[in-house]
């Protein structure tokens, strides 16, 4: 019986030879994530009720990322709760601003291919680019996972979204995610798991891949998975990772439904408010001289290492356009320093981007870079619906760093490639 | 489980905007089961009876993920919710807070207040009006303890205290041996 790599992962997790759709099945789980926002402060009081029970504390990862540096007395509450916990239960995964909730879990190699990662976050599909099956609950799922290492899960159908052929110049990952939101459309996805394969995935860097299964969120799937190949490997391998076992798709695994783009003909995008599939090209947008008041590199979507280059790579030499904001909160702190060691942050601060704590910022309309009412700003997060970066009356228009760096320079929506 | 209940029928992408109006969201658990299903239905929730069954279409429960939604519905007396299918957080929650919810696609063909039957193990619905039958997918029986135990958080705790109850057992009984 042919799997994909979906079926393959939870079937494994479920301890049985098979799983189909609509199944309910017990999944074995690899990895839980909280953040300081849907963690302790939450489950504290049901966890007394269950005996304050963890079933494995290394199996378990704390990250501080919506409300660091904290900047009201609340927000200093939540982060002394979230220490308090982890301290309490000799948790030794938990990050304090050294990065975003779905960064850290693959950058630093505690996410395993062909495992199940349940995260307390939406975004948790993310970590789904290294080959494992990750999905997003609430609170107090994340405790029942926390006590027990186990969930109930309904399996999913499944979605292969293939590319074939290889991205232009200023082309990224972030517009093949519009261009398949703006079709299938906000929750178009629903009830699904999506696999991306094709020479056009397979060709990116693990920064890009990551945005493929970030950005499966906003198709309202459960988990967007990538087969883990070569580089994904090396990847484990070089941070000392060996001991696991990867899965991958049957070569006759038959999916719901298909879907198939070319690379090479995609062009820079944008999502215009008030929602990710309001997908139009930069180009045309271009026409309209939209004017900005900021532009924003952050959130786990566009700010790891690549993204802050390719952002450097368009603004070098050149200055941000008068009175337009150009804010750059590094997605973890490796990323940082890596654009730091290189130059890049250089670059970016002589063009005249601020630099702001590593966290989730303004994606969530928390700490630096909140928008006025009336505002506008592009960004390369992931959500705009209205309010998400501040007033309800701002605007945000989403798109790749190259697209968020040139129109900074423009002062309002370009195509990177000058077109 | 079985479970026995007049049906209230509900057609395509209710949302949990309307299951549990947002302007009522700062009231407690109960209160808000006095406004449930509002939107769609102002009577509903003064006509509800414990035991009531919802029926419905395609994505009950879309929209935000506030548990409020499948919490009112229980505290309103519904006690399991058949739709065609459901937003996915919705289903998780329904579950994790002791409210039975199942795929069923039989909607259209059953009558407004008909006395329906669901047998949540067999997997089958029998609609004891209209004398017909329609089959699910059954719940796998952890869910179905889960659901009997009134929802995710107690049913762990039972688990938690049954199993430290066997320990304190064995330890006595080693006691005795010794
Ligand atoms: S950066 Fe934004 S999308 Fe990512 S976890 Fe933080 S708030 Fe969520």
């Amino acid at each position: 019986m042919s799997q994909t790599l979906s079926y393959k992962i939870l079937a494994r997790a479920a301890g049985k030879p098979k799983v189909v759709p609509g199944e309910i099945i017990w999944a074995k789980v690899g990895l839980a994530m909280m953040t300081d926002s849907s963690g302790p402060r939450r489950i504290q009081a049901n966890h007394l009720r269950l005996k304050e029970r963890i079933w494995d504390r290394d199996k378990v990862v704390v990250i501080s990322d919506h409300f660091v540096p904290s900047h009201n007395e609340g927000e200093a509450l939540i982060q002394r709760i979230t220490r308090q916990w982890v301290e309490k239960h000799g948790i030794q995964k938990y990050h304090y601003g050294e990065g975003i909730c779905h960064i850290i879990p693959v950058e630093r190699g505690y996410v395993q291919p062909g495992t199940v990662m349940i995260g307390a976050d939406s975004h948790t599909p993310t970590a789904g680019a290294v080959g494992s099956y990750a999905t997003g609950v609430g609170s107090t799922e994340i405790l029942g996972v926390i006590v027990t290492g186990e969930i109930w899960l309904k399996v999913p159908r499944t979605m292969q979204v293939w590319w074939g052929g290889r991205l232009g110049d200023g082309v990224m990952a972030k517009d093949m995610m519009l261009r398949l939101i703006g079709q299938i459309g906000d929750d178009g996805a629903t009830g699904m798991a999506i696999e991306y394969a094709g020479p056009g995935v397979m060709g990116l860097s693990l920064d890009e891949r990551l945005v493929l299964s970030n950005m499966t969120t906003e198709t309202g799937a459960e988990a967007g998975l990538i087969e883990p190949d070569e580089l994904i490997m090396e990847h484990m391998r070089g941070l000392g990772q060996t001991d696991f076992d990867p899965l991958y798709a049957d070569p006759d695994a038959t999916y719901d439904t298909n879907l198939r783009f070319d690379a090479a003909e995609l062009e820079p995008l944008v999502a215009c408010p008030p929602n990710p599939s309001n997908v139009f090209t930069a180009r045309e947008l271009a026409l309209d001289k939209i004017k900005l008041d900021q532009a924003y590199i952050g959130a786990c979507t566009g700010a790891k290492y690549t993204d802050l280059a390719a952002a450097a790579e368009v603004v070098k030499g050149k200055q941000v356009a008068p009175g337009l904001r150009f804010l750059v909160a590094p997605a973890s702190r490796r990323a940082f320093m890596r654009a730091m060691a290189d130059g890049t942050i250089n670059t970016l601060v002589e063009a005249g981007a601020t630099i702001l704590p590593t966290g989730c910022g303004a994606c969530a309309g928390l700490g630096n870079g909140i928008l006025a009412s009336g505002e506008r700003a592009i960004s390369s997060t992931n959500r705009n619906y209205p309010g998400r970066m501040g007033a309800r009356e701002s605007e945000v228009y989403l798109a790749s760093p190259r697209t968020v760096a040139a129109s900074a320079l423009a002062g309002y929506i370009v195509d990177p490639r000058g077109r | 489980m079985n479970i026995r209940g007049r049906v209230w029928r509900f057609g395509n992408d209710v949302s949990t905007d309307v299951i549990a109006p947002g302007k009522y969201l700062r009231l407690s658990a109960a209160e808000i089961a006095g406004h449930v299903m509002e939107g769609i239905d102002p009577n509903f929730a003064k006509q509800v009876r414990p035991g009531d069954i919802i029926l419905a279409g395609r994505n009950f429960g879309c929209g935000s993920s506030r548990e409020n939604a499948p919490d009112a519905l229980r505290l309103a007396g519904i006690s399991v919710v058949v739709a065609e299918s459901f937003g996915r957080i919705f289903f998780r929650n329904c579950i994790n807070l002791g409210l039975p919810a199942l795929d069923c696609k039989c909607v259209d063909e059953i009558a407004e207040g008909n006395l329906i039957e669901i047998d949540l193990e067999e997997g089958r619905l029998t609609d004891l009006t209209g004398n017909q039958q329609f089959s699910f997918q059954p719940l796998p029986s952890h869910l179905i303890q889960m659901l009997e135990a009134g929802g995710l958080v107690p049913f762990l705790e039972q688990r938690i205290a049954a199993e430290e109850a066997v320990s304190n057992d064995t330890t006595e009984s080693e006691q005795a041996v010794a």
